[in-house]
């Protein structure tokens, strides 16, 4: 089994590259296009803003390479966000595995961005497998994607929106599972064990 | 719902926890990540280092520390005390700090706020502020620990800092540190209304009840302390159930 993370300037690489020692998985952090399609598993992280995410994703024709991926890849935050068609974010083109646009969090009542551990409800799919309905998760994000049919996870923050999505062998959560505790760390797992 | 958190806040000097704890279950209190683990395992919602070294050595033992604390903990922590570049907050981001906090050296180049934010986003960036009510009922700006006065008003400050691209406040009543006689309602309050980025109380919680008035009265979105959890005056299972029958919403 081998399990890669994509390289590029996301800031969370790191400690996604922790999380998944914590559960006895050895990752490779990479931006080699082979070694990404060789992987069993591929996780594709991110904090920052779309737009220059994408671009640097784009000078290594990264999203090239993931777009064209057949093994499970998991998304995480911006990742998920840029799996997306497009995000408000600086006006991005994204990835487009989703069709689902990137919104931003519009609230004159609610704090932007959300900051802190927020519930999922309406759970679904083997990612979220042994997770209780409303576990808590660490969310930072002033961009969100809308509820639509490839939910396998929901959140309430100005309105219920999808913080988790499944379409074929793409995964993105918008929570930071890799700071989420031990909730984080069993979506992880299941991750590494999803065939 | 998104919860309130619950945010111990170690300080550290070469290394290792200042003040003194009466963990007798730890087999090494003095030494950060044990302690910051076994509050992540009591479920804190975030941890905060603030490193008062102030040596020549500093920027290397933690960078190593806080590369020790994100191999072991699984929750968001925040690392402060002498950032003053974007130089050091990178080397603290890379070795896998979730945020920064800055303090004195944001106030005299508050730039840096903006460039931090640029480089590593909002979310990066806790602007903290150490605050006192004078004799004139206004609250002012005190820096380098609390020693040297400002003529500037929190409130001004912050929403410089915030305008700037500071992603939350922590702040601290100067009035209020040490007593253990609540935290400061109404300055957590104005900022917490005004501001669109969350406030961390910070000063003044010596029990339980303290915790449900600053979320109740003081609007704020998260507390801080630091004694009170170290001497297990308030143990943090106890508080958050505590909290929860206040309904008031935390993670269980």
């Amino acid at each position: 089994m081998k399990t890669v993370i994509i390289k590029y300037n996301a800031g969370n690489i790191q400690s996604v590259l922790y999380a998944l020692e914590r559960i006895g998985v050895h990752a490779v952090v990479t931006a080699d296009h082979e070694e990404i399609m060789a992987a069993d598993k591929v996780i594709f992280p991110g904090v920052g803003e779309a737009n220059s995410a994408m671009n640097s994703l784009k000078e290594n024709n990264l999203d090239q390479i993931i777009r064209s991926l057949k093994q499970p890849v998991l998304g995480i935050c911006v990742g998920m966000q840029l799996l997306c068609k497009y995000s408000e974010e600086n006006d991005t083109d994204c990835i487009g595995i989703f069709e689902e646009p990137v919104k931003k969090f519009e609230s004159d009542v609610f704090k932007i961005p959300q900051i802190g551990w927020n519930t999922l409800h309406d759970l679904k799919s083997p990612l979220m497998s042994g997770l209780a309905e409303d576990s808590y998760c660490y969310f930072v994000h002033s961009y969100y994607v809308p509820m639509n049919k490839h939910a396998i996870a929901t959140t309430d923050y100005v309105q219920p929106y999808a913080s988790a999505i499944h379409k074929d062998n793409f995964y993105g959560v918008q929570f930071h599972a890799e700071k989420s505790a031990a909730v984080g760390e069993q979506i992880l797992k299941n991750f590494i064990e999803i065939i | 719902m998104l919860t309130k958190r619950i945010i111990p806040c170690l300080d550290i000097k070469d290394g290792r926890t200042v003040k003194g704890t009466n963990f007798v279950d730890l087999r090494d209190a003095g030494d950060p990540v044990e302690l910051g683990a076994f509050y992540a395992q009591q479920g804190a919602d975030e941890l905060v280092f603030l490193d008062i070294t102030a040596t020549v050595e500093k920027r290397k033992t933690l960078s190593e520390l806080v590369k020790r604390i994100a191999r072991q903990i699984n929750i968001p922590f925040t690392v402060g005390g002498g950032v003053s570049s974007i130089e050091d907050a990178s080397v603290l981001l890379h070795n896998g700090a979730d945020k920064v906090s800055i303090n004195t050296a944001a106030f005299k180049n508050p730039q840096l706020i903006k460039e931090l934010a640029n480089e590593f986003g909002s979310q990066f960036v806790v602007l903290a502020i150490d605050t006192k009510q004078e004799s004139d009922g206004e609250w002012y700006v005190y820096l380098n620990g609390g020693r040297t006065k400002t003529e500037t008003k929190c409130f001004d400050w912050a929403k410089q800092a915030v305008d700037l691209g500071a992603g939350e406040i922590l702040l601290t009543s100067m009035n209020h540190d040490g007593t253990k006689q609540g935290f400061a309602i109404d300055i957590t309050k104005r900022l917490s209304e005004s501001l669109a980025v969350p406030v961390i109380a910070s000063g003044g919680g010596g029990t339980m009840e303290h915790f449900a008035t600053i979320f109740k009265e003081g609007k704020a979105d998260a507390a801080l302390a630091a004694s009170i959890f170290h001497f297990k005056e308030v143990a943090i299972p106890d508080l958050k159930r505590y909290l929860h029958e206040q309904q008031i919403e935390v993670r269980i």
